[in-house]
């Protein structure tokens, strides 16, 4: 009658991996990720290697702020933690709990978004436009393409939220929700770098 | 003597979720403090600078390996491949990053 229901008891410890398909999801997300890590890996070489050459526009210590920063670093780790609790209440086979914290994960994709649209757009006030200097090209470039990832999380994640709505917790839609996951907390891997090499090491000059 | 061996799987697999759930909570506590130590260091004067740089990349390396082996799971078993192409990532990336660092024709 209600295939989401037979599954209530039917559930595997781990949904995410019981089926071949799953397993193959899992290692191909994981393959993906290493090719991931290959992208950012030279569009942080570039914007190191490029991170002096302002000419003649706005340098690193004059623009970044500590506090926008340090504000948008919490909200990406806090919502790191966020989808950590949503992927146990799907082991835990309770959708509404998984629901609950996937949509608090997108929400504050949303407000780390927000954040970096109104930083950007001070930046380009303050004459540093994307053509500016290589440092603004690599820098645009590199949090740019970080913030991008983070948008195509928020739309992946909640659009597989609207549909677990209708198909629920089973061994099909678990993998997908835990690649999800994974896809975010990877967002936050790169955020981590981010911070500490572009804006920190920005603001102290070195 | 079945229900009984179920009630027993129940109770461990049970007991398993709460230390997970203490190793994902101790896990972010210690993320925000790696992240409030690399910010502290930015803001106090006095520190040479490359100290710094070399402190708050090496917080965010041991950050990074928080997030990997507790938040992505790389500690639990089944995860070897995983870990092989993340590192096999790294290490590209980590090469370039290196190569781009000491180039003698920019700078």
């Amino acid at each position: 009658m209600s295939s989401v229901k037979d599954n209530v008891t039917a559930l595997p410890l781990h949904p995410e991996k019981s089926t071949l398909e799953g397993k193959n999801k899992f290692l191909g997300f994981w393959f993906f990720l290493g090719g991931e890590t290959v992208l950012f890996g030279t569009l942080f070489a570039t914007f190191v290697a490029l991170r002096h050459q302002t000419s003649g526009g706005p340098a690193a210590e004059d623009i970044f702020g500590m506090p926008l920063t340090f504000l948008s670093t919490i909200i990406l780790l806090t919502s790191s933690l966020t989808s950590v609790f949503a992927i146990m209440a799907m082991r835990d086979n309770s959708l509404g709990r998984m629901q609950l914290w996937f949509w608090i994960t997108v929400i504050l994709g949303l407000a780390f978004l927000g954040l970096e649209i109104t930083e950007f757009t001070e930046y380009m006030h303050e004459d540093l436009g994307y053509t500016t200097s290589a440092f603004s090209s690599a820098f645009y470039t590199l949090v740019g393409f970080h913030g991008c990832h983070v948008l195509f999380g928020v739309v992946w994640i909640s659009t597989l939220m609207i549909q677990s709505f209708k198909k629920g917790i089973t061994t099909v839609t678990a993998p997908k929700y835990y690649v999800a996951s994974l896809y975010w907390h990877f967002i936050d891997v790169v955020w981590v770098f981010i911070f500490t090499v572009v804006y920190l090491l920005g603001i102290l000059g070195g | 003597m079945a229900t009984k061996q179920s009630e027993t799987t129940m109770y461990i697999q049970k007991q398993q979720r709460k230390r997970e759930m203490q190793h994902y909570l101790v896990s972010f506590g210690l993320m925000i403090i790696f992240t409030l130590l690399a910010f502290g260091t930015v803001m106090i004067d006095g520190i040479p600078k490359h100290f710094t740089s070399f402190f708050i990349v090496t917080l965010a390396i041991v950050q990074v390996l928080f997030q990997l082996y507790y938040f992505m799971h790389l500690k639990d078993k089944d995860h070897g491949f995983p870990t092989l192409f993340i590192f096999s990532g790294a290490l590209v990336a980590f090469i370039t990053v290196l190569t781009f660092v000491s180039i003698v024709w920019i700078s």
